[in-house]
């Protein structure tokens, strides 16, 4: 029904999986992450799931990204590059 | 986390943005049965608020809110509605959650079904909330972290 809103939504999916793939700061690549989950709830709403959109925006952007952030807090960088 | 030095801009804002979270969440609960969403996802916005709190303000003075001891009891509490309710329409003749066995009095078929509900997504959003609030403060306490 929305192709173009979909394509474009898919391109934008693709391309932050891609850069929290490729980010060397994890803290950035936690914050990327929540990124790709709002965005794939936006999929979902375009394609009319609203519930699996309003449980993937409050778990994937709200309690996994605070649960990366809090775990991260508590690592260490051995190499320096 | 353990730095000492908070942000006062984050603690007023957290403080302030928490309680319409939780207004919004009790509404996501108990409007769970006429639109979008439900009781899980109350009770995990119910945690993300708690987490928030948890982040900015520190562990001891967003422990007022909810304490690290009331993780496990409340997510059994919340267990315990869910099952209790299942439980209790079978032993009054029904099967398991037909709602429409519950002994609540004066109320029509599908009155019932809507308390029904109503009471499973209660004790859903119970559990999902203390459960991971649990978690965090696990991870938080396994590493000595305040």
């Amino acid at each position: 029904m929305y192709l173009g809103l979909e394509a474009a939504l898919g391109l934008l999916l693709l391309a932050s999986a891609l850069i929290a793939l490729r980010l060397k700061n994890l803290l950035a690549a936690a914050v990327t992450l929540s990124v790709f989950s709002f965005i794939s709830a936006l999929i979902y709403l375009v394609m009319g799931a609203v519930d699996v959109a309003f449980t993937e925006a409050v778990v994937g952007a709200g309690i996994t990204g605070v649960l990366f952030i809090v775990v991260l807090f508590h690592t260490s960088r051995r190499s320096i590059d | 986390m353990t730095s000492s030095s908070r942000n006062p801009i984050l603690i007023t804002a957290s403080r302030l943005l928490a309680p319409f979270i939780q207004l919004f969440a009790l509404y996501v609960i108990f409007h769970g049965h006429f639109g979008p969403g439900g009781g899980f996802q109350g009770g995990a916005m119910l945690a993300a608020s708690i987490l928030m709190l948890r982040l900015s303000v520190g562990a001891e003075r967003s422990e007022l809110k909810f304490r690290k001891s009331w993780g496990t009891p409340v997510g059994a509490l919340g267990a315990l509605i869910f099952a209790g309710t299942g439980l209790l329409t079978l032993l009054l003749g029904g099967r398991f959650l037909e709602y429409h066995f519950l002994p609540l009095p004066d109320l029509s078929r599908a009155e019932l079904h809507s308390a029904g509900i109503l009471l499973i997504e209660v004790g859903v959003s119970l559990a999902v909330m203390a459960v991971l609030v649990a978690i965090y403060d696990d991870i938080m306490e396994g590493s000595g972290g305040g």
